[in-house]
C-alpha cells in the first residue's frame, strides 16, 4: 500500500492585487435560481415514523418499508467517515428535511399537464421534457428535490423491453427486479451514507435493459434540490442483461442557499455477461459562494459489479459543484475478462473540498481497469484524489493503469494524490503515473498575447488539461461540460 | 504606426529600460541589437504587455493609441504581434484549435463575425502553404514536444494567420539551424508589406542577411545607443559588442552617476 501526497500550499504571494488566475477564477453560480412551487414536505428530522411516512407518501409495499426501517436501525449504529482529505462541519441529521415533494394535485396522464413552473425549471436548465428532445435523441427523468416529475420516452423504450421510469414506480410495478438488485452492489450497510440512502431514499431512476438490447437513445437523469433544508437521497439503479448496452447520463443541480443543503445518493450498476453500461455524470450541485458560505454536501456512493464476463462498466465523471464532494464510482470486476473504466475531472474553486477517486476490485480472471483523473483546484479549494486498486489472489493477470495529474490555478489552493494498491496475486500488472502542474502566468500571458482574455484562456488550458476525460462524454454532453468548466472558473476559468 | 518616446522600464526595481525612443513607419522593418542583458527582450515584453514590468516613466503611442493603457489582448486585438523567444506549450489544445480561438478572439475585437469552419480551413490551408507549416504540427497539441525550429514556424505561421500590424520578433532566429532560419525568414518576407511593420530583436547579425532591414538599433544598458543601415549590423558582426561598450562606455557612467 502506498500513500504518495503531492501538497502545494504556499502563500509566497501575498500581494493585495488579485492575480490574473485569481480574476479569472470567480464568476457566478448560473443555477442558483428558486423554484416558486408548493410543496408537501415531511416534517424535519428522522425516526422510525418519518420513514414510515416517506413509504407511506410513496404507496409503498410493506417489504419495501421493512428494507428501510432495517436500514435505518443500522445506520443509527454507524459513524459518520472523518477518513476522507475534508474537513466537514457537523451534520445535524435531525436539522434535514427527508421528504419534500412538488404538489400535485393529480396523476398526471402527460407532459402537458406538468406545472408550468416546474416546467419552466427544468427548461432553464436546458432539460426540455418536451417530447422535442427526441430530436437529440436522449430520454430524460427528472427529480425535483425528492420526486421523480417526468419520464420521457418511455412508450418507445418500453416496445424494446427496456424498463426506464422513476425508482418509485419501478417498486410498485417490477418489484421481482426490486427485489433482486437493489441493495446487490451496495449492500444497505456499506457505509454510513449508503445506510442512510437506504432508509430514507426518496426517488431516483430504474433502468432495465433486457437481454441482447442495444439501447437506442442516450438515458438521461436530471436532478435537482429545490426546497429549502432538503436533503435529496436519490437511488439509482441500472441493470443490464446479458449483452444488453446503455449509455446513462445524470446531471445536478441546486438553487442557491446560505445554509448548507446534504445530497446522499446511492447508484448502483448490474452488468452481466457481454453487456456495457457507459454512465456519465456532470456534477454542479451549488457550491456555495465566494467566501465558502452555503453549498452542497454530496456523499455519493456509486458502483457497478461487472457481473459477467466480458461485461464492462465505464465511469465518466465531471464535478464542478458541491461545497465538498465524497465520492468514489467503483467497480467490481467479478466477470472474467471484464473491464472497469473511472474517467474523472474535479473542479474545486474558491472554498470547495473534493475528495474523489475510484475503487477497482479484480477479482475474476483477466480483469482490467483504467482511471484517468484530472484535479483542478482554484481559490482555496482543496482538491484530493483516492482511489484503490485491489488485486485479488485469484485474480490471474489483472492489468490496470492509473493516471492522476493534478492542476493548480494560483498558490492559496492544494492538489493531493492518495494511491492505494493492493495486490495479491503475481501476474498482476498495475502501473500508475501522477503529475502535479501550475497554470503559469506564461501560459496566460502567452493567450493573452493572441488576443484572448483571461478566461478564454483559462478555459482553453483547463479544456486542453482534462481532453481525456471529456472525449468519454456524449458529444452533446461534452459541449455542455466544457462551458461548464469554463464557467466554474469563471473569475477562474472560461 | 509606433513611437516609443522616452520609455523607462523595471522589474522587481532593477531599471532595465531607461530611456528608449524609436519610431517605426509601416512598410518599415527595424532590427533592435544588443549584447546580453542590454534589454532588448524587455523592449518586447513591455510592447506586448507582460505585466512583471512596470513602466515607471515615457509613453508609447500604437496607431494613435496609447498602447501602455491597453491590457495585452487589446493590444493583440489592435493588431501588435509578438512572436516569443520560448513559444509555450499547453497539453491537450491543439494548435488549430487554439490559432481558431485565437483568430476569432482578434476579429471579435475588431467587431468582426467568427469565421465559420470553411472559412477558417481556406485561410489555414493558404497561409501553411505560405509559411512552409508542416499540416501534422496543427493537429498535435501546441508546442508539445515540438523541435525549436518548429515552434518558431508555428509562431510565424500564427502571425500570418492573425495579420498584425506590427509584428515583434524576439530572438526568433535563436536555437535555429540554417534552413530553419531560412524557412521562417521566407515566412516573414512574404508577410511583409507596405502597410505593416517588423521589429526583429536580436543578439546576431545572420538573421538579418535573410530579413533586411531598414533601420538597425543598438541596445545597449537600457537605451537606443547608435542608430543606422543594415551595414551597422555586419559592423557589430566584425567588430563584436565590445566596440559598442567601450565607445559608450565613459558616456554611460557619466549619465548613471548621481549629479
Amino acid at each position: 500500500m502506498k500513500t504518495e501526497d503531492y501538497q502545494i500550499n504556499t502563500n509566497t504571494h501575498m500581494s493585495d492585487d488579485l492575480s490574473t488566475i485569481e480574476q479569472a477564477v470567480s464568476s457566478e453560480y448560473k443555477y442558483g435560481f428558486v423554484t416558486n412551487i408548493e410543496a408537501e414536505s415531511a416534517p424535519k428530522g428522522l425516526n422510525e415514523d418519518i420513514i414510515r411516512f416517506i413509504s407511506a407518501k410513496k404507496e409503498e409495499p410493506d417489504w419495501m418499508l421493512e428494507w428501510r426501517l432495517k436500514a435505518y436501525r443500522q445506520w443509527q449504529k454507524m459513524e459518520q467517515p472523518n477518513w476522507a482529505n475534508l474537513k466537514i462541519p457537523p451534520i445535524d441529521f435531525q436539522d434535514i428535511i427527508y421528504y419534500s415533494a412538488p404538489k400535485v394535485k393529480k396523476k398526471l396522464g402527460s407532459l402537458d399537464e406538468l406545472d408550468p413552473e416546474l416546467k419552466e425549471t427544468f427548461d432553464k436548465l436546458g432539460i426540455s421534457l418536451d417530447e422535442q428532445k427526441r430530436l437529440a435523441g436522449v430520454a430524460v427523468d427528472a427529480v425535483m428535490d425528492s420526486v421523480s416529475i417526468a419520464t420521457t420516452f418511455r412508450e418507445q423504450l418500453a416496445e424494446q423491453g427496456i424498463i426506464f421510469c422513476s425508482m418509485s414506480e419501478a417498486i410498485k410495478e417490477h418489484p421481482e427486479l426490486i427485489k433482486k438488485y437493489l441493495g446487490s452492489v451496495v449492500p444497505v450497510a456499506d457505509n454510513f451514507f449508503s445506510a442512510l440512502n437506504s432508509a430514507v431514499f426518496s426517488d431516483g431512476s430504474f433502468c432495465f435493459i433486457p437481454k441482447g438490447v442495444r439501447c437506442p437513445m442516450e438515458l438521461s437523469t436530471y436532478f435537482r434540490i429545490n426546497a429549502e433544508n432538503t436533503g435529496q437521497f436519490e437511488r439509482t439503479l441500472i441493470v443490464a442483461e446479458e449483452g444488453a448496452y446503455v449509455s446513462y447520463l445524470e446531471g445536478c443541480t441546486a438553487p442557491m442557499r446560505d445554509e448548507n443543503q446534504l445530497h446522499a445518493a446511492v447508484v448502483e450498476i448490474v452488468a452481466l455477461d457481454n453487456a456495457e453500461v457507459k454512465y456519465s455524470t456532470v456534477q454542479n450541485w451549488y457550491p456555495g459562494d465566494k467566501q465558502g458560505n452555503g453549498g452542497i454536501y454530496n456523499f455519493v456512493t456509486k458502483r457497478g459489479i461487472c457481473k459477467g464476463v466480458n461485461s464492462k462498466i465505464s465511469w465518466t465523471q465531471v464535478e464542478t459543484g458541491s461545497a465538498i464532494t465524497w465520492k468514489y464510482p467503483s467497480v467490481i470486476l467479478k466477470g472474467d475478462n471484464s473491464i472497469g473504466e473511472f474517467y474523472s475531472v474535479a473542479v474545486t474553486n474558491n472554498y470547495q473540498q473534493a475528495d474523489t477517486g475510484t475503487k477497482m476490485m479484480h477479482i475474476g480472471k483477466n480483469t482490467r481497469s483504467r482511471i484517468v483523473s484530472k484535479g483542478i483546484s482554484a481559490g482555496h479549494s482543496q482538491n484530493s484524489y483516492r482511489g484503490l486498486v485491489h488485486v485479488a489472489k485469484g485474480a490471474v493477470n489483472a492489468k490496470n493503469y492509473s493516471q492522476c495529474d493534478s492542476m493548480l490555478l494560483g498558490d492559496k489552493c492544494g492538489a493531493h494524490t492518495f494511491p492505494y494498491i493492493e495486490v495479491k496475486n503475481d501476474s498482476a500488472v498495475v502501473e500508475h503515473e501522477a503529475t502535479t502542474s501550475k497554470i503559469g502566468e506564461d501560459q496566460i500571458f502567452y493567450c493573452k498575447q493572441r488576443g484572448l482574455d483571461d478566461e478564454a484562456a483559462v478555459a482553453l488550458i483547463i479544456n486542453g488539461f482534462a481532453k481525456e476525460v471529456m472525449n468519454q462524454l456524449p458529444m452533446e454532453f461534452a459541449v455542455e461540460a466544457q462551458k461548464l468548466l469554463a464557467i466554474s472558473l469563471e473569475g477562474s476559468v472560461g | 504606426m509606433l513611437k516609443i518616446e522616452n520609455l523607462h522600464a523595471e522589474i522587481e526595481g532593477k531599471k532595465i529600460l531607461k530611456g528608449i525612443n524609436l519610431e517605426i513607419k509601416p512598410g518599415e522593418v527595424h532590427a533592435i541589437m544588443g549584447p546580453n542583458g542590454s534589454g532588448k527582450s524587455t523592449l518586447a515584453s513591455v510592447l506586448a504587455g507582460r505585466e512583471e514590468y512596470e513602466v515607471t516613466e515615457g509613453r508609447v503611442l500604437f496607431n494613435g493609441k496609447d498602447l501602455l493603457e491597453l491590457a495585452p489582448e487589446e493590444r493583440a486585438g489592435e493588431g501588435l504581434f509578438l512572436a516569443f523567444q520560448y513559444p509555450i506549450e499547453i497539453a491537450g489544445l491543439s494548435t488549430i484549435n487554439f490559432i481558431k480561438a485565437s483568430l476569432n478572439a482578434v476579429r471579435k475585437y475588431k467587431g468582426l463575425e467568427p469565421l465559420d469552419a470553411a472559412q477558417f480551413l481556406k485561410l489555414v490551408k493558404e497561409k501553411m502553404e505560405m509559411m512552409e507549416m508542416d499540416k501534422a504540427l496543427l493537429h498535435r497539441s501546441l508546442n508539445e514536444g515540438f523541435s525549436g525550429g518548429e515552434k518558431k514556424r508555428n509562431e510565424v505561421f500564427q502571425m500570418a494567420m492573425l495579420d498584425p500590424k506590427l509584428a515583434i520578433l524576439d530572438e526568433t532566429d535563436s536555437g535555429l539551424d540554417i534552413d530553419a532560419i531560412r524557412i521562417v525568414s521566407n515566412g516573414v518576407n512574404k508577410f511583409r508589406n507596405k502597410d505593416n511593420a517588423v521589429l526583429m530583436v536580436t543578439h546576431y547579425q545572420r538573421l538579418l542577411n535573410y530579413i533586411v532591414p531598414d533601420y538597425v538599433h543598438v541596445l545597449y544598458n537600457g537605451r537606443i545607443v547608435k542608430t543606422g543601415g543594415k551595414e551597422l549590423a555586419l559592423e557589430l558582426e566584425e567588430k563584436g559588442y565590445d566596440f559598442i561598450k567601450n565607445e559608450f562606455k565613459l558616456a554611460e557612467e557619466k549619465v548613471d552617476q548621481p549629479a
